[in-house]
């Protein structure tokens, strides 16, 4: 019986809306099926994208995609004391990279993706897949059953259908963090006024987490346009090395007397939360079966090791290699793991993903680094 | 500003008659117990006066942090909210 789709990607978030450019550009047929009301609506960053591995998918996106600033200073706090670099200086921490804020960014991906042919349906939830003899035919929502011949799962860090599928573990606590963070509106002046930046131009900003909020983990500050995201960052299984909650860790931060000065006047205007992987090749699930592959954060692409925290940069170049193997696939109407494992092996070979196994450990580190 | 302000500026399709988290309210461990009120970045797991676990669904983040604490123990069982329902990030 033929399938409803050729594709259909679970999860609208970058590294499912590149895919689904990716494979529409290529005259695949693709549906991206999103629980949110709309792209980007359950998806939040520190955040910080570097866009490497966007410039290639799209080469216009400085003059389109809807970021916020372009990082060219990196302040890192630590022990108690605070440098700052020019990012330029920073090497691979400093590539070009902008703050960003994931619901307009999200949905422009997706407005991309539509515009070369995918189709969305969007405040769907999938609950599970279909799988007949061991290979994956398509997804059930509700009382609903849609079929395709490929399956991409790009559900988010919790990827619950890779674990249904014993594709995927369960995150163990001492392999993820929690981010939690606020959004606080801030005039555009005020910003360049105070961070000392020009328009258009902003900061991303480190804290050591030991020292300075009493508990593990990491606060983070970056500059958007007109708001500052303010947040931490903390292993879920070190909740026992303090009393306080991970709440209130934000509120510390925010209370940080170099930080509080800054934020004078500003006005909240989102908190969100979200977990993110440590990343590596430990944590990775399988990566395909008979017919379905895994990409971006369900697939553990993330490199988190202290200071250097980056996740779409590598969803986006997951989600090129994954389209790459669908289009393969689709052309020799064969989507068996055999087929499938070609993703697998782009993986293993992609300098992104895999040069992405960085050992600097802490800002300290990382200060004394860069001062060489 | 407390959590409770700070989850007032979010905006929520509130599922009032379904959680998407089942919670064992009973659960022994008190320890445990603490540590799953302090890891919810949005505070929503507290102690009534009497010491029994509270839980409000409403003002979930859908993170996830609390499954990976404590799936299989407090957390009886973990899912994201129905289609369309639950926080809406409007900055993200």
């Amino acid at each position: 019986m033929e399938a409803d789709f050729d594709v259909i990607i679970v999860g609208g978030g970058i590294a499912g809306s590149v895919c689904a450019y990716q494979l529409a550009k290529a005259g695949v047929g693709v549906l991206v099926i999103e629980r949110g009301t709309s792209c980007g609506s359950k998806n939040m960053t520190g955040g910080r994208i570097y866009t490497h591995t966007l410039a290639k998918v799209f080469p216009e996106y400085a003059g389109e995609a809807p970021l916020e600033r372009k990082i060219v200073k990196d302040i890192f706090t630590y022990a108690g004391k605070t440098v700052e670099y020019p990012s330029a200086d920073l090497g691979s921490q400093g590539e070009e990279s902008y703050s960003v804020l994931r619901k307009g960014f999200d949905q422009w991906v997706a407005d991309q993706a539509e515009n070369e042919g995918a189709m969305y349906i969007t405040g769907i939830r999938v609950d599970d897949l279909l799988v007949e003899d061991g290979k994956v035919r398509g997804v059930i929502a509700g009382d609903e059953e849609m079929t395709s011949e490929l399956v991409i799962l790009a559900d988010g860090v919790n990827s619950l259908l890779a674990q249904k599928l014993g594709m995927k573990e369960e995150i163990r606590p001492g392999e993820a963090e929690v981010g939690a963070k606020e959004v606080i509106k801030l005039d555009a002046a005020v910003i360049e006024e105070r961070f000392g930046v020009a328009p258009g131009e902003g900061v991303s900003w480190m804290f050591e987490g030991v020292s300075t909020l009493g508990h593990k983990g990491n606060g983070f500050l970056y500059t958007n346009k007109d708001s500052v995201s303010l947040g931490i960052l903390t292993t879920v299984g070190d909740i026992d090395c303090s009393e306080e909650t991970v709440a209130g860790l934000v509120d510390k931060l925010h209370e940080h007397p170099e930080v509080k000065p800054l934020l004078e006047g500003g006005k909240l205007v989102e908190y969100s939360a979200h977990l993110l992987g440590k990343g590596g090749e430990v944590t990775r699930p399988k990566l395909y079966g008979d017919g379905v592959m895994v990409i971006g954060d369900a697939a553990s692409m993330v490199v988190n090791r202290g200071y250097v925290v980056r996740g779409m940069d590598l969803a986006v170049e997951s989600a090129v290699l994954a389209a790459e193997t669908a289009m393969a696939a689709n052309e020799a109407g064969d989507y068996s793991a055999g087929t499938l494992a070609s993703y697998g092996e782009a993986v293993k070979n992609s300098a992104v993903l895999s040069g992405a196994q960085e050992n600097i450990k802490n800002l300290e580190e990382v200060a004394e680094v860069f001062s060489e | 500003m407390t959590i409770q302000d700070k989850l007032g500026v979010d905006k929520f399709n509130t599922d009032e008659l379904h959680s998407h988290i089942q919670v064992d309210k009973t659960y022994g461990d008190k320890e445990e117990i603490q540590r799953v009120i302090r890891v919810c970045p949005a505070g929503l797991y507290s102690l009534d006066d009497d010491g029994n676990l509270l839980f409000d669904h409403l003002g979930c983040l859908e993170c996830g942090t609390c499954r990976v604490l404590s799936g299989g123990k407090v957390i009886k069982e973990w899912n994201y909210p129905a289609g369309e329902k639950g926080i809406a990030f409007r900055q993200g």
